[in-house]
């Protein structure tokens, strides 16, 4: 028996109920928040917010990338933690790392995603556990490189200049950033033949390797990808901090999933928008935010960020009735 | 082919764990200054013990071919509350204990419900069930205190006829009363039979849904019982994220080193606890040859990544390529 | 059959999925103590009738008898609970169980909570036995087992639910002759019990051997019951094919091939599935394979399109030896092929994505320029495919799910021919369409040849290959048994040469023996 796949009409691509229930939600928050107090509508505060929400944006897209696949990429905190490490020890190295630091970081994320999308692709090992197996492996080459301190090694001035500088009055250039990358997402999954083969391949791999499509290319690709943002991700982050720091990366994994999925991409791969994705993560960094200018507990934010996960989720996130 | 060597084949994957875990342990303790003595093996219980909890737990669930990522964090959970109710007088003890097991089986129920009732992707499902969890256990100890019922929890840490580790004698009680009848009941083998393949299971006429829910719950209730542990070891609650994060992942690889497969269907909780034991024995190793303990995480992620990809040899026997994409 | 009142009735049974009629006031009537043989084509309703049977699917309209008592299935559970069991064509064992574990399923013996396995094991060891097959071990795991062992204990399964209807969907097909003959024995046993058993099977010589009564079907609906042996085989076949094929398809033209074939096997092999096989294939000419259905045309289609690994024997194309690893290469420049797959639904089309999406899949590689669609060319390329086949799409951005069965069959073929591929391979494309899409199809077919293309047609449905193919190989378990050209086509030649009935019949003494 053939799972049942969604027939929806036409126009849902381009008013998906899952973007827009994210986008009311972000409303929602905002109108919520100022209640509290006014400075939640104040232009600063937003800014402020969209500046935080690019880190995660940045990370988030890799993400995106590959649960379009199918797949799921649970090595994003030490690919996160190698790039912001690895970029700050080449700036050690005289100024010629200096000028490669940001490249290099970039790079050993790359590495890790590759590793991962042979796994993926060409051993056909599931992905939660090869991208486990690399994280592990990831945290293990950092720990032995450190040696168990944390990292002394500081940002350079390029990559602080990226994450905290403005280049054009006003916008933050990490806000910029994360609009490059996504614009680049959004053409690379609309009007390139990758992006068409992504989301075949995650609606039907068979049917997608029948047309004649290399999809372990793809997907070798599509990891490398997210290693790579996640690593780019790191290195922002480094450059917001000044330094690298060892667990960094930990509290990216589970929002940036998050964050894609309530945006409304399907887990299963195939379907979703980056347009969802912004809005995932706009609405991940503002709950955040809002429950911790609300001073409530860590605790009490947990709880209401997982439940409202699944509360979304049971809305519109449902597998078909299977008969 | 004889009896004997069909139930061989069967248990092979518990077999390799097992396998892999003695010979492990043997190299530890032939290495080790006080070799093979009822203290080594105690101290060696008890680091295994928790981690093969936390992967019987996450097999009850892998073989739906479901994943429970929630997992640790009912550990943790299990563990701040055991560190508030698990003490005083026996009855209060006993009622604490009762409470902390059913609120870990519920905590399990609640995923089971969400997944099978409400159609959500476990993986998403319980990423999200995961944070409301790791809430409850902070809110329940923002700071790491308590205490517990010390009597009990020497009692189950300590030695039986000073020899036997008590915490692997109630390992092997979990084992029995819990994971061999629910695998061998009809609900059991409906959860493998769903993990194996759902439409014929279907067709079978086999209870699908209620043995998905009793896998889940039960994986609530056996990490309950890993959190009393937990509490039994150090005395405390302690809502430490990283470590509920760091069980959750080890408990899949545990569960992979055990031969349980990740698609469903196949393997043992006996083969995962012995994952476990072995897959904490490496850390050991290394302690014992004297190597750097930084290189510990490094030497792990190698053995795990190596592990799971020997799995890929099966792919060389596929004839036809569409069977990469079931 | 008049003397004893039918233990089971259906009447008036109809069942549609989407627009194509399965069934069409379907009756039967089945007693207690004899086996009834369905015939029919393929797609004649068979399957869905015994389903609707089974409680695995529910009649649109009708009602069903059971001792003279109105009964209405909710779940294969429910069926089975009123004595109906079925063995069905498509397995439902579970692979990582064992076969004693299979076969006790629905019911285990239990001992305080706990499946009592002793007692299972005996159990199952009694319905391998009751069903010939006391060889297999009851521990194995039905995974490791070959697929004739599986179907036995399928059948074993079948029995240990003591049925009192017993359903056999062609579960001979894959069967070693030994355990044809060991089945048939346990099946005239059952009779002589007392049960009911509705057997349906293509081969002609074991429903001479089994049966008592018998019911033609076609297209939907019953055309004839009748005791059995009061027919000849002619009038059976006539029953089942019927006449009114001829008009819908397009004239062949006579023409002589020649030159250098574009495709060419030599000896292929692989596995156990396929056996040097070796044909050639010329532009202008449509190739049919024929046969029983599994009997290896499907693995050889995906084994000229560079699916199947191990493949033994060599591909030629333009008289040249080529290696096709991947169905990228099997597209490429040079070789230029396509394949229509077995089933649109999961190996041809994604059915959440755009008509659009779908149809450019397979040509994006030269609608890119750099990487990026060119989405005028793109548009161009859409708009002649929707015009050269017609295609019926609210837009073509809607799902292409949400098109009838026809139109995304349209889309599966459109979406190769965007490409001008030389080579066309179709794995049964009228499977589950509508009449009027089915002709367009073969005139499109007819239209692609004389346009030079070199067509590879695989049918389930002989009048297909009738009337489309100029010539047509007829294979049997892997291998192709003989070659018919131009007239040589007919029902009977491909009804005679499928069944293969000499080969069988031999096998049959040699078990015997």
């Amino acid at each position: 028996m053939t799972r049942a796949t969604g027939r929806k009409p036409g126009f849902i691509h381009r008013f998906d109920p899952a973007v827009l229930t994210a986008f009311g939600c972000i409303i929602l928050l905002l109108v919520l928040g100022s209640l509290y107090s006014r400075n939640f509508l104040s232009p600063d505060y937003l800014l402020q917010q969209l500046k935080v929400a690019s880190f995660l944006g940045v990370i988030a897209t890799g993400m995106m990338l590959v649960i379009l696949l199918g797949q799921i990429d649970l090595s994003v905190p030490w690919a996160v933690a190698t790039g912001a490490m690895m970029a700050c020890a080449a700036a050690a190295y005289g100024p010629f790392g200096v000028a490669l630091a940001i490249p290099f970081g970039i790079l050993c994320g790359v590495a890790i995603g590759v590793v991962n999308g042979i796994g993926v692709a060409y051993l056909r090992i599931p992905s939660m556990i090869v991208t486990l197996a690399t994280n592990a492996v990831a945290q293990g080459v950092m720990v032995v490189y450190t040696g168990g301190f944390s990292p002394q090694d500081s940002a350079t001035a390029a990559m602080r200049y990226l994450a905290t500088g403005g280049l054009i009055p006003g916008i933050p250039n990490v806000v910029f950033i994360w609009a490059l990358i996504g614009g680049a997402m959004v053409f690379v999954l609309g009007r390139t033949g990758f992006g068409r083969a992504v989301y075949g391949i995650g609606n039907r791999e068979r049917a997608a390797y029948l047309s004649g499509i290399n999809t372990r290319r793809i997907v070798m690709i599509a990891f490398a990808v997210s290693g790579g943002l996640s690593a780019f991700g790191g290195v922002l982050l480094a450059g917001y901090a000044s330094k690298a720091a060892q667990s960094m990366g930990d509290a990216y994994l589970l929002p940036a999933i998050a964050a894609v999925v309530l945006g409304g991409t399907s887990i299963l791969g195939g379907r979703g928008t980056y347009l969802g994705t912004v809005a995932g993560v706009i609405l991940i960094t503002l709950l955040q935010s809002i429950l911790s200018v609300m001073q409530m507990p860590e605790a009490g934010r947990q709880i209401i960020y997982g439940l409202m996960i699944v509360l979304m989720l049971l809305l519109y996130g449902r597998a078909p009735a299977s008969r | 082919m004889k009896d004997w060597q069909y139930r061989l084949a069967e248990q092979r994957g518990t077999l390799t764990a097992l396998t892999i875990f003695v010979v492990m342990f043997v190299i530890y303790t032939a290495n080790h200054p006080a070799g093979f003595t009822a203290n080594v093996v105690q101290t060696a219980a008890n680091k295994g013990v928790l981690l093969a909890f936390i992967a019987m737990a996450q097999t009850l669930v892998v073989i739906t071919a479901g994943i429970d990522l929630s997992i640790g964090m009912i550990f943790l959970l299990t563990n701040c509350l055991a560190s508030w109710l698990v003490v005083g007088t026996p009855l209060e003890t006993a009622f604490g204990v009762v409470v902390v097991l059913a609120v870990g089986a519920l905590c399990g129920a609640i995923n089971g419900a969400i997944v099978i009732y409400g159609r959500l992707q476990p993986i998403v499902a319980t990423i999200a069930t995961g944070a409301v969890y790791f809430g409850i256990a902070l809110l329940l100890r923002p700071f790491p205190g308590g205490s517990v019922n010390e009597d009990l929890a020497d009692a189950l840490t300590g030695r039986i006829f000073g020899s036997v580790p008590a915490s692997l004698v109630a390992l092997a009680a979990v084992v029995v009363l819990v994971w061999v009848p629910f695998s061998r009941s009809v609900y059991g083998r409906a959860a493998y039979a769903a993990g194996s393949s759902e439409t014929a299971a279907y067709m079978s006429g086999m209870p699908i849904r209620r043995g998905k829910f009793l896998a889940y719950t039960l994986a609530g209730f056996v990490a309950a019982i890993g959190g009393l542990f937990l509490t039994f070891f150090t005395y405390t609650g302690d809502a430490a994220y990283a470590s509920g994060n760091a069980y959750t992942l080890f408990s899949i690889a545990a569960v992979v080193l055990g031969g349980v497969s990740l698609f469903g269907g196949k393997g043992s909780a006996i083969g995962a606890v012995f994952g476990a034991l072995a897959f904490r024995t490496i850390g050991d190793l290394l302690f014992v040859f004297d190597l750097d303990p930084l290189w510990q995480p490094l030497f792990q992620g190698l053995i795990l990544l190596a592990a799971v990809s020997l799995g890929a040899f099966a792919l060389f026997r596929v004839r036809n390529r569409l069977e990469w994409f079931l | 059959m008049e003397s004893a009142a039918p233990l089971f009735r259906m009447e008036g049974i109809s069942k549609r999925y989407g627009g194509v009629r399965a069934l069409e006031k379907a009756d039967l009537s089945v007693r207690a103590g004899a086996i009834h043989a369905i015939l029919g084509e393929n797609g004649a309703g068979k399957s869905t009738l015994i389903k609707i049977m089974a409680g695995v699917v529910a009649p649109d309209e009708g009602q069903m008898m059971l001792d003279g008592r109105a009964v209405d299935f909710a779940s294969p559970a429910a069926a089975n609970d009123a004595g109906i069991v079925c063995v069905f064509q498509e397995l439902s064992l579970i692979p990582e169980l064992s076969v004693a574990d299979n076969i006790i399923i629905s019911n285990p013996p239990t001992r305080f909570g706990m499946i009592d396995r002793k007692a299972q094991r005996r159990l199952a060891e009694e319905a391998l036995a009751r069903a010939g097959a006391a060889d297999i071990h009851p521990l194995s795991l039905v995974k490791d087992l070959p697929l004739s062992r599986r179907q036995m204990v399928e059948i074993a399964k079948a029995l240990a639910r003591k049925p009192r209807i017993l359903i056999l969907d062609e579960a001979t097909s894959a069967l070693t002759a030994a355990d044809v003959s060991k089945v048939f024995a346990v099946l005239k046993r059952l009779r002589a019990e007392g049960l009911a058993l509705l057997y349906i099977s293509h081969r002609m010589n074991e429903i001479a051997e089994l049966a008592d009564d018998c019911t033609v079907f076609r297209n939907g609906s019953k055309v004839a019951s009748y005791p059995a042996g009061s027919k000849s085989d002619e009038e059976v076949i006539e029953m089942m094919i019927g006449r009114e094929y001829h008009s819908v398809y397009p004239p062949k033209p006579e023409r002589a091939l020649q030159g250098v074939p574009v495709l060419e096997a030599r000896n292929l092999s692989w596995t156990d599935r396929l056996q040097d096989i070796s044909f050639s294939l010329h532009a202008g000419e449509i190739l049919g394979l024929g046969g029983l259905d599994g009997q290896g045309q499907r693995d050889l289609l995906l084994a000229l399109f560079g699916v199947l690994r191990g493949l033994r024997g060599t591909v030629h194309v333009d008289g040249k030896p080529v290696g096709i690893g991947s169905p990228a290469q099997a597209r490429a420049q040079g070789i230029g092929m396509a394949l229509i797959p077995e089933d649109r639904k999961t190996e041809g089309l994604m059915l959440p994505m755009t008509v659009r999406d779908n149809l450019s899949f397979a040509s994006l590689d030269r609608l890119t320029r750099g990487g990026i669609i060119d989405s005028a060319k793109e548009q161009d390329f859409i708009d002649r495919m929707m015009t050269l086949l017609a295609i019926k799409a609210g837009s073509i951005d809607a799902p292409v799910g949400a098109l009838s069965g026809g139109n995304q069959q349209k889309v599966v073929i459109a979406k190769w021919l965007m490409r001008q591929p030389r080579t066309i391979l179709l794995n049964d494309p009228t499977r589950g369409i509508d009449v009027g899409t089915k002709q367009e199809i073969y005139q499109l077919l007819r239209r692609l040849a004389d346009e030079g293309a070199a067509i590879l047609f695989y049918s389930t449905d002989y009048a297909e290959l009738i009337g489309c193919c100029d010539r047509v190989l007829v294979l049997y378990d892997g291998a192709v048994k003989r070659e018919l050209v131009g007239a040589e086509i007919t029902e009977h030649a491909l009804i005679a040469s499928a069944l293969n009935i000499r080969s069988v019949e031999s096998m049959h003494e040699g078990a015997a023996s």
